[in-house]
Parts: structure tokens; sequence; C-alpha cells
């Protein structure tokens, strides 16, 4: 890609590359008797921001909100409420940035690489498809197109006419990654794009991002379950159940001070490198409540072991407990009135 | 890596080192590897030849009666499959049938592919209201027995060619639609329609480049195994008298007409009946095949 078609830095260094306030998603579903109409509260007013160049880790277990989250920060799915600003232009505003410029400065890269990639046309057809949606001729997107699989690191001679089922899934994930960074984005939000490989190809897909990050200036939204690829990855985490954010803060503060109860129960799942060092006991009991009917007040007191009466009544903020470290968590909160609030403020200052 | 492969080469293309087997290529070789299906195109194309140039071959008089002539067997000289109940050739008039009753079978079905592919797709891919709409009309179409509503359709119009192919058109044009629309939705929910989207391609890009050629073969076979459908019911229609009139030769009227004589000549009478049986179940078995070819991945 040559400068002149990358995106300018408009804001300046110190403008976040995205913020994200109060988003919202409810998914309106039939519900078991005719009349009512249930909601899925998949996305329930999300706030964060990412700055330019890091890269921010959401994780959280199945079906809290990550996928959708990052649908709707490219407008996939179109969020109900909360508003989107790219580098200080709000998305959608006559004044800001349209849907179609947001889609060219964000890009994604999926879970699944097979359903992602078009299984009658070739790697280099897919890769092409998106420069010539933006007015490449048609041989001058394929030449592009062969550059950007070189530039993942497969071979235009071997790979170009080559069709998705004929490579295996490391180097058809290769071919999302060049597909996206072919629209030459600021910002790749990865869902889940290394967890479906296996251990060697993904740390390899891996190396590959952390240096095109590096050589591009790219900015990356990284979405797991896999809490030792986001750590080793990420600059920044957010921690993300039933749909709202519990804790964010930088990668060394949530992994090594956990505040939040949830967190420190994902923590505290992960298997140990020492195999003498089993876990028996399993951190949290039962599924996450149903997202249709979550618990008043804090979503996640029914599996919470310090939970009180206070966690019933009222919605835990977002509350600072250390350098840009924020956990929603009423013991972390000295006002609340948790019999717990004071001890892990102090615990915190 | 360097950063030389950030500029853009502006040679040409280098050719790939194997050539990569596409889709459609591994369609063909196991369509080739099919010998019911191999058999039943040869057929067809056999039928399908002998029905376009034999009587532009031959002098062959589909509508010369003689009273002396009637039902005689097949082998008779100078009548290959005997004479009919009017003392006319029957290969002649088997021959002269078949293009109008292929042709009530294609006609049909490819007018009714072209607007039940286009309504399905639209259908499936915008969703929401418009898939709403769209499809319950074609349930209303849908709840009617095919026959029954190509028999009210063509009753309504009156008899005539024209009227029978309207009929057909339109009893055909619901199912295809709801192939194409189920086809096209599951399509739709892949990550690379996504991906399409994300690049800011319009709805129409994305279903010329990407949609298109996910759900054309699926549909395209679909429509070839409503070919035979589409042969009976217009034969059925004649044998009602809904579709074509006496004296014109089709295999439906014919084999309406020769009823009568079933005791007295029973070769003769069961003959087109027979080509209605050969020509639609080779054309079932042919879109099973490719169907089957088409289905295996990778």
């Amino acid at each position: 890609m040559t400068e002149a078609i990358r995106q300018p830095d408009i804001g300046g260094p110190a403008q976040p590359m995205l913020i994200v306030r109060d988003l919202q998603r409810h998914f309106v579903i039939r519900g078991q008797t005719r009349r009512r109409k249930d909601v899925v509260r998949a996305v329930d007013g999300v706030t964060f921001e990412v700055a330019k160049g890091e890269t921010l880790g959401v994780v959280g277990e199945s079906g809290c909100g990550k996928s959708t989250t990052a649908r709707l920060l490219m407008h996939l799915t179109p969020p109900d409420r909360g508003e989107i600003i790219l580098d200080g232009e709000k998305v959608g505003d006559p004044r800001g940035v349209s849907v179609r410029d947001l889609r060219r400065s964000v890009q994604m890269v999926f879970q699944d690489s097979f359903a992602s990639l078009n299984p009658r046309l070739t790697i280099c057809d897919s890769v092409a498809f998106g420069l010539r949606v933006n007015g490449q001729p048609a041989t001058t997107a394929r030449l592009n197109a062969d550059a950007m699989l070189r530039m993942v690191g497969l071979t235009p001679e071997t790979f170009s006419d080559r069709y998705p089922h004929e490579l295996s899934g490391g180097q058809r994930q290769r071919v999302n990654i060049a597909r996206a960074l072919a629209m030459s984005p600021r910002v790749l939000i990865l869902d889940e794009a290394v967890s479906a490989l296996d251990k060697s190809v993904e740390a390899q897909v891996l190396n590959l991002l952390l240096e095109l990050k590096e050589r591009l200036t790219l900015t990356y939204l990284f979405i797991s379950h896999d809490l030792a690829v986001v750590r080793y990855v990420s600059d920044r985490v957010v921690v993300m159940y039933l749909g709202k954010i519990v804790e964010v803060g930088p990668v060394g503060a949530i992994y090594d001070r956990p505040h939040h109860p949830y967190t420190r129960a994902l923590l505290a799942s992960r298997l140990s490198m020492n195999p003498k060092q089993r876990i028996s006991a399993p951190p949290l009991t039962g599924d996450p409540p149903n997202p249709i009917d979550p618990p008043s007040g804090c979503r996640f007191r029914t599996r919470c072991p310090i939970a009180e009466a206070v966690c019933a009544l009222a919605e835990p903020r977002l509350a600072r407990v250390d350098a840009a470290h924020d956990v929603a968590c009423h013991a972390c909160d000295a006002g609340s009135g948790h019999t717990l609030a004071r001890l892990t403020g102090m615990e915190g200052a | 890596m360097t950063d030389q492969t950030l500029s853009l080469p502006l040679t040409e293309r280098p050719a790939a080192i194997r050539p990569s087997t596409s889709y459609w290529s591994g369609v063909r070789r196991r369509l080739a590897r099919d010998p019911v299906t191999m058999i039943c195109a040869a057929i067809l194309l056999v039928i399908l030849a002998a029905v376009i140039f034999a009587p532009l071959l031959f002098p062959l008089d589909p509508y010369k009666t003689s009273m002396i002539r009637r039902l005689k067997p097949p082998g008779t000289p100078g009548f290959l499959l005997g004479t009919d109940e009017l003392g006319r050739d029957m290969l002649a008039r088997l021959i002269h049938g078949g293009r109008l009753s292929l042709f009530m079978g294609f006609a049909p079905v490819l007018v009714a592919t072209c607007i039940g592919a286009t309504l399905g797709i639209i259908a499936g891919y915008a969703g929401g209201a418009v898939n709403m709409g769209i499809m319950r009309i074609m349930d209303v179409f849908y709840a009617f027995p095919s026959v029954l509503l190509a028999v009210a359709i063509s009753g309504a119009l009156g008899p005539g060619i024209i009227n029978g192919l309207f009929a057909l058109t339109l009893v055909f044009i619901p199912p295809i639609t709801r192939v194409a629309e189920s086809v096209t939705t599951q399509i739709r929910a892949q990550d690379f329609v996504d991906a399409a989207r994300a690049t800011g391609a319009s709805a129409t890009r994305i279903v010329t480049g990407h949609v298109l050629s996910n759900v054309a073969g699926p549909i395209l076979v679909y429509a070839a195994g409503l070919i035979s459908v589409s042969i009976i019911i217009a034969s059925g229609l004649s044998f009602l008298g809904l579709g074509v009139s006496p004296p014109t030769p089709e295999w439906g009227l014919m084999l309406s007409a020769m009823r009568q004589a079933i005791y007295v000549a029973p070769v003769n009478a069961v003959l087109p009946g027979a080509m209605i049986f050969i020509v639609s179940i080779c054309f079932n078995m042919m879109s099973d095949g490719v169907r089957s070819a088409m289905d295996v991945r990778a």
C-alpha cells in the first residue's frame, strides 16, 4: 500500500482512536407466549476508549456480548443507542464520518476462517473485492491483492488462484487478515481470530499480527476467551459479563490485581503450567443468568461469593480503583454501602 | 519480510505454479463418474436431438389421416411405431408432439426460475418485512396443490397453449422462490457476506459478487427437477382438454385420445405415456445426480 492510500491521523496522538459511549443493542425475540416479546440484552450500555496504537483485549465467557460489541462497532448490526467516535469524529453524524467511512477505517477478522471466505472465489478475488468496490480497476485490485497476500506471508504465485477449501485454517486466516488490511484500515477488530487455530499456527498468526501492527501503525481490538493470549497481546483489557463491562484496566493490573470477583474467578479458571497444581473446585458454579431476564442490581450477584443485599438493589457503577483501572463492583466502591467496600478501597489505594 | 512488499509491484501477475481446481471442475469430474446421470443425460440428448432435427431431415407428416390404416401395430412397414386411432403415423406424431411437450416443460420453468430466483434472492437478502411480504404471498399460491392450481388457472383463462404456459409459469414461481429464499438466507448469514458489507459494498454489489454464485447451483438443480413436473402437468392439462387442442400433436393429448383404444392396440396407446415417463424420470435422475455432485465439499 502506498502512503497516499493510508488514511491520515486527524486528531493527533492524544485523541483516542475510538470512543464508545453507552453502546446498547437489545435483540427482540419471540417469547414463549404469543403476546410477550422477550428482549435479549446482548450489549447493555458499554462505554470504553481505545487509544491510538494500543491493543485493547476484550475477554468474557460465551454470550457476554463480545462479538456483538464488535459487530456494533462496524455497524454490521446497527446499535439501538450510543455513539461511536472515530478519531474525534462522530459516526453517523452529519458533521462526523459516515458509516461507509467507518467501515473503511475499521476492519474485522472473523473467527471462522472458512465461513468468512466465499467458497466460489479465488483467494485473490476475495481480497480484491473490497478494493474493486472502492473504485480500483480489476487489474490494479488484483495486483494490490497479491501484494497484500505477500505481506501476510502467502506467496501470490502459489496462493492467488487457489480456492478457500484448498488452504489450511492458518492460511485461510492469513487471507482474512490480508482482506481486512487491503482496505488500509486504522483499527482492526480481531473477533476470536486465532481461537479456532491449533496452538503452533495460532502463535505464528499472532506474531504476524503483532508484526503488522508495528509496520502499519494499527490499533487492535482483540476479542478472545483465551486469557493467556489476551495477556500476551494486549496493552489494556476489558472484562465483560452479560452485556456489561465489569472491569477495565492495564493488562498488568487486571491480571495481577484483579478487583472484580468475576475477573478473579475468570483468572482462577486458567490452567496452571505446573501439573501438580490442579484445579479441583470450579471457581464459579452454574451458568450465567439468562440475558433475557438478568438479575436486578449487579448482574453477577447470583454467582458472586461476596454478594450482599445492596448488590440486588443498585447497579454498580464503573469506579476508579487505581490508575486507569475501573471496576464495576459495590465492594470496590467506597460509597456503595457494601461491607467490604472500605477494605478493598484501602487495598487499592 | 522487507518493506519492498508494501510497494505495488506493477508487473504482470505471476501465473500459478499448479492450476487450481475450481468448484465447478470438481462437480464436472464427479458427474463424469456417475453412470446413471450420464446415461440419463445421453437419453435426453437423443430425444432432444430427434425432436428438434428429425422433422427437418425426414418427411414426417403428423396430420395425414387414413381410415384404412387405423391402429396398426408397431413395426408395420412405413409406420415404425404403428398408427393412432385416426390412422396417423405415431412416430411422426410423437416427434412433433415432443417439440410441444418439451417446450411446455422448459419454457414455464425457465421464466419461473428468472422471476422466482429474483424474488427469492431479494426476500432472502433483505429479510424482515420484505421477506415477510414476498413469502406470505407465495404461501397463498403454495397452499394449493400444483396440479389443481394449474387446472384452475388455465380453466379460468380457457384452453390454449399460451394460457397453459402462463398457468404453468405461475405454478412454478412459488416453489422456486422458496428454494431461492432459503439458500439466500443461509448464504446471507455467512461471515463472508459480513466481510463484504464491511468493505462498504452496496447490497446489489454483494448479491452479484458473492450471493449469486453461491445460490445459482441449488436453484438451477431444483428448477431442472421441475422440468419433468412441468411436462407432466402440461400433458395433464392437454389430457383434460385445457392445454393444447386437437389435432395438434402433444404427448398428453395423444395419451388422452388413445385411451379409448387401449384394449384394441395397447402398445400404441401407451407410447405417449411412455415418452412422458422416460423424459421426466431422466430429468429427475439427472437433477438428483447434479445435486449430489454439487453437495460434496472440497
